[in-house]
This record gives C-alpha cells, sequence and structure tokens, in this order.
C-alpha cells in the first residue's frame, strides 16, 4: 500500500521534475546559460493560469493557455532583458561573462518573485485542475489530475525528442549545443537559434509550473526552492544532458517522495543533496556529464 | 593621469569615513542599529569579493561559512554561559567557520565553475536543513536565543562594527594590491598559465578560501552578539547570501571596498524604501539590475569616471 504510493506520487512528481529541468538544460547545453530566474518563470505561468482560470473566470482550458503564453513571454523577457545585452556588452570580459549572467538572472527572477508578490499577495495559489475527481489504483487512492500530470509530462517531453530529433529547426538547435562555429559556418543564423531555444523552454516551464500549480499549489516563495532543484537534477545528470536530466529527475523525485513518506516530510531534501554532494565529489561532470 | 581618479576615489573615502566618524553624535540609535548590521554585511561581502573577484571563484555559499561561525559562537555562548566568555566564543566562531571553509573547500576546488557554484550552494542547503532538523540544539526555526551581548549599547555597538569593518577592510585591501593578491587574480582569469610560471594555483585559492571564511565567521559571531539571536533567516538563507553577491557586484568587483559600498548601499536602500512595503525589494533588485547591466564595474567603476582600472 505505502509502496504502491510512494511509487505513484513519485513518478508524478519526478516527471514534473523532469519537465522543469528539461529546459533549463538545454538553454544551458546550447547557450551556455544557467538561468537563475527558472522557479519565478514556472511560477508566473502557474500564477497567470490561477488568476485567469480563477479570478476571471475563463476556465482551466483557457487559464492553461494564458499561463503557458505567460512563460513564454517571461522566458523572451529574460532574455532580451538579462541575458542578451550582457552577452553582447563590450565592457564585460568574455571570462565574466557567466557571473553576470548568473547575477542578472537570480535578480530578474527576484523581480518577477516580488512583483507577483505585489500583485497577488504572497498566499499559495492552486490552479484549478484540468481533471477533477479521484481515482482508486492499485489500492491508492489518488487524484486523477495527478495521473494527467505525469501523462502531460510525458507527452511534452516526447514532443521535444520529436522536435530536436526530426525537424530541421530541431536538428539545428542540436547542432548548435555540440559546435556553435560549426552552425554558423553553415549559414544559420545562431540568435535565431537561441530564440528557439528560448521559446521552447519558455514553452516547457510554462507547462511545468501550471501543472505544478494544480498539484502542489505556488506561491512566490516556491521561486527559489524550485531553482535550486531544477540546477540540483540538471548537475546531477550532467549540464547540458537532457537524458542525463531526466533520469536524475527520477532519481530526486523518488528520493524525496520516499524519505517524505518514510521517515518524515521534514527531511525530504536532505538525502538528495547528500547523493549531489556525493556524485560532486567523485564524478564532477555529473552522471551522464559529457565533459 | 591614473593618479587623478585614484585620487578623487581616495577623497571620497576619506570624506565617507569621517561622516562615519561623526554620524553617533548625530543620528539616533535605530540609525545606528541599521548602520551596524550594514557594516557587518559589508565585511561578508568583502571576504566574498575576495573569493570571487580575485581568486575567480563563484560562491554561492557565503552563507554556509557565516552560519557555520555565527551559529558555533551563539550555541557555545546558549550552553556555557556565562561560564565562557563572549569573546572565547566570538573566537571559536571565526575558527569553527575556517575549519568549514578548509572542509567545503578541498572537494569543491577539484570542480570549476558552475559546479563550485553548486558545491557551495548545495552546502548552504544543508546547513539550513541541519539546523532546521536539530532544534533542540540549534533553536530551529524558531531561532537561537543568545543569553549575552556585546554591548546594549547603539553606540558602542556602532563603534564595535565601524572598527571591525574598516580593520577587516584594510587587511582585506591589503592582501589584495599584494603579490598573493595578483597570484589569485592571475590564476583566477588563467588557471593553466598562472600554473605554468610556477605558482601554486591551489594553495593560494585555498589560502583565499581561508581568509575568506574567517571574516565571513568572524563577522557572524560578533553578529550573533549583536542581534543577540541567530536564525536562519538572517545568517544562512540563500536570500543572504544572494544579497551578499549582489551588494558585491553593484558595488564593483574585484575592488573589496566597492563591495562594502554596496552593502550599505543595499541595507540603506531597503531602509529607505520600506514605507513602500512590497516594492521596496522590487525597486532594489530593478537597480541592481540596471546597475550591472550598465556599469558593470559597479559604483567603484562610476566613481573612477570609466578610467581603465
Amino acid at each position: 500500500m505505502l509502496f504502491w504510493q510512494i511509487l505513484i506520487d513519485g513518478f508524478a512528481v519526478s516527471a514534473l521534475y523532469a519537465l522543469g529541468a528539461t529546459g533549463f538544460t538545454l538553454i544551458f547545453g546550447v547557450s551556455g546559460v544557467l538561468n537563475l530566474s527558472h522557479g519565478a518563470i514556472m511560477v508566473g505561468a502557474a500564477v497567470a493560469a490561477w488568476a485567469a482560470s480563477g479570478e476571471l473566470g475563463v476556465g482551466p482550458y483557457v487559464g492553461a493557455l494564458i499561463g503557458i503564453a505567460t512563460g513564454v513571454l517571461l522566458s523572451f523577457a529574460t532574455y532580451f532583458i538579462a541575458v542578451r545585452p550582457i552577452q553582447l556588452s563590450p565592457k564585460i570580459a568574455e571570462a565574466e561573462k557567466e557571473i553576470f549572467i548568473l547575477t542578472a538572472t537570480l535578480l530578474w527572477g527576484i523581480i518577477i518573485q516580488e512583483a507577483i508578490a505585489y500583485l497577488f499577495t504572497n498566499n499559495a495559489k492552486t490552479v484549478l485542475p484540468i481533471i477533477e475527481g479521484v481515482v482508486t489504483f492499485l489500492g491508492v487512492r489518488t487524484p486523477a489530475n495527478e495521473f494527467f500530470t505525469a501523462a502531460v509530462c510525458w507527452v511534452a517531453i516526447f514532443f521535444l525528442w520529436l522536435l530536436v530529433n526530426k525537424t530541421r529547426r530541431g536538428k539545428a538547435v542540436m547542432a548548435a549545443s555540440m559546435n556553435p562555429k560549426g552552425v554558423t559556418l553553415l549559414g544559420i543564423e545562431l540568435s535565431s537559434i537561441y530564440l528557439t531555444v528560448w521559446a521552447i523552454y519558455g514553452l516547457l516551464a510554462g507547462i511545468a509550473g501550471i501543472l505544478l500549480g494544480m498539484f502542489l499549489g505556488v506561491s512566490s516563495y516556491s521561486v527559489g526552492p524550485l531553482t535550486a532543484s531544477a540546477f540540483s537534477i540538471v548537475v546531477l545528470g550532467g549540464l547540458g544532458s537532457v537524458s542525463g536530466s531526466l533520469i536524475a529527475a527520477y532519481v530526486v523525485g523518488y528520493l524525496e517522495t520516499a524519505t517524505a513518506y518514510l521517515i518524515s516530510p521534514a527531511y525530504r531534501t536532505i538525502p538528495a543533496l547528500l547523493l549531489l554532494v556525493i556524485v560532486m565529489y567523485l564524478r564532477p561532470q555529473g552522471l551522464f556529464g559529457r565533459r | 593621469m591614473r593618479a587623478l581618479p585614484s585620487s578623487r576615489l581616495f577623497w571620497i573615502g576619506l570624506a565617507a569615513f569621517l561622516v562615519a566618524m561623526a554620524l553617533p553624535l548625530y543620528v539616533s540609535g535605530y540609525v545606528l542599529g541599521l548602520l551596524t548590521v550594514a557594516y557587518y554585511t559589508a565585511v561578508f561581502a568583502m571576504s566574498w569579493d575576495l573569493l570571487f573577484g580575485f581568486a575567480g571563484e563563484v560562491n554561492f555559499g557565503p552563507t554556509f561559512l557565516i552560519g557555520v561561525g555565527a551559529y558555533t559562537a551563539g550555541i557555545l555562548d546558549a550552553q556555557f554561559s556565562p561560564g565562557i566568555s563572549v569573546y572565547l566564543c566570538i573566537v571559536a566562531g571565526a575558527f569553527a567557520a575556517v575549519v568549514g571553509g578548509v572542509v567545503l573547500a578541498l572537494p569543491a576546488l577539484r570542480v570549476s565553475g558552475p559546479y563550485f557554484g553548486l558545491t557551495t550552494l548545495v552546502a548552504v542547503l544543508m546547513l539550513q536543513n541541519f539546523v532546521i532538523v536539530a532544534a533542540s540544539l540549534t533553536g530551529g526555526e524558531i531561532g537561537l536565543a543568545v543569553p549575552d551581548v556585546l554591548s546594549i549599547d547603539a553606540t558602542t555597538n556602532y563603534w564595535i562594527a565601524f572598527v571591525f569593518m574598516a580593520v577587516s577592510g584594510a587587511i582585506l585591501y591589503g592582501l589584495s594590491v599584494s603579490p598573493i593578491g595578483l597570484i589569485l587574480q592571475a590564476s583566477g582569469q588563467d588557471k593553466v598559465q598562472a600554473g605554468a610560471l610556477g605558482f601554486n594555483v591551489t594553495k593560494h585559492k585555498l589560502a583565499a578560501f581561508i581568509v575568506s571564511a574567517f571574516f565571513s565567521g568572524l563577522a557572524g559571531a560578533l553578529m550573533v552578539f549583536y542581534m543577540g539571536t541567530a536564525s536562519v533567516g538572517t545568517f544562512i538563507d540563500v536570500a543572504v547570501a544572494v544579497q551578499i553577491i549582489i551588494a558585491a557586484v553593484i558595488g564593483g568587483r574585484r575592488t573589496v571596498i566597492g563591495a562594502a559600498i554596496g552593502a550599505i548601499f543595499l541595507i540603506g536602500m531597503g531602509e529607505l524604501l520600506r514605507p513602500l512595503g512590497e516594492l521596496a525589494t522590487l525597486i532594489v533588485s530593478v537597480i541592481a539590475l540596471a546597475v550591472i547591466l550598465f556599469f558593470p564595474d559597479g559604483f567603484v567603476g562610476m566613481l573612477r569616471g570609466g578610467a581603465k582600472a
């Protein structure tokens, strides 16, 4: 009973982590940017969906669409406000751009977070679930929306896989992550590839944020922990490796769920952090890192 | 030509120093209390700048070192007071921070770039979890009440913090312009070349880590005995680390003094904008982002009038 409960809950949580971390790792793989406003974008999308479906009363489907659009919009805003000016700036030495982008995206994330807190208060918000009701599966009563969450995550990841492996545009993105100079030599504009990646990222982060809002609820306090968990999953899996992130998301998701059920919810994040330290010590490039 | 801008900086510094000396005569105890916190934060930011600006290591976990120092001092005092002197607790806190710094640095220096950053971030999260879980010893989420304080007089506390900031600032600045600082800067910019010139890069980075840990821990421990309490929210939380990093970057990295200016600016602005409520943090973040985007050399860079440092 408990075993099945951990299995089902862990699966849904892990699927969410996986979706959140995939976009994060994609951006790093292609443009070398670690986007520390990640959590804020997820929460922003969720809060937009919550406000549209609940406050304006447009229903869960339109609300979710508005949320996703917000995710994409915030993603582009991040790129044009906090990333691109620094990448192009002649005043900042190349070696220091990394820390500048980290600091700028961090600040941008705080700005989004505070704007949400100001406009919509700090209270936790639960997005209207698209599917209501409870299903009893393997003797465990689970909200139907939890299965929906896991399904949407995997469908989204599948579409990402299709996009990257089967379309011309996706292959160009993949190529850019391997060798940016080579791609420009083939006559593909690198900046348009960055735009594509940030659009994909916004979609993924938006979907993940809304699902999280339905599943666990979000508040402006979730911004920091969300960014930190995406960061740790991505490093655990190996920076830039999408499949590594997926596996790492499941490792972290199940570790957390099992700890929460078997020991105490207070210890929830500790085993995952310990694992991360051990991996960093033994294999700094992550489980599936290329470097 | 170089003498002119740097002398301007010198005069501005001297003026700021004199103003700070005269302040206790004119302003209320509340403002002094605020500045006391700002001065301790300035030491946190300067220690961080030594590690990042010179050694080139992005330490996301300055609050690990601060927290270890603060909590060690606080717990010792809470457990053994009045049998133990406050100063002994402070020294123990600084020492514990150095030990914590070495423990953190040895595995962390094996990795570089974002991985180093993440290791230090994880250290902060672990410490935070530990403090919350070991609540009987540390006071958990409520915070640890410390029986002793340095002084109950705002002016005395102000002077302690001010002198401490001035002395640590002078030492850190002196270190940064010394040959050691130059070697650190070289290894931060090109590790391989610095190594090829015969400098032991790892040893110097470890030394920078220890110095940074010492001052962070000392400042943390002093701040505990100023506030009379230690809590996760004031010493360890990632938000505190973020504030320190932002202070150092907007003040002007690789300058040490800039970090102090940035810290005092951040805390002062936060207080000035307090009537705006929730908007205060938003506005401060917007200003900080604008500084980073348009004046990457920070406030010190502006004061130098754009002269190439």
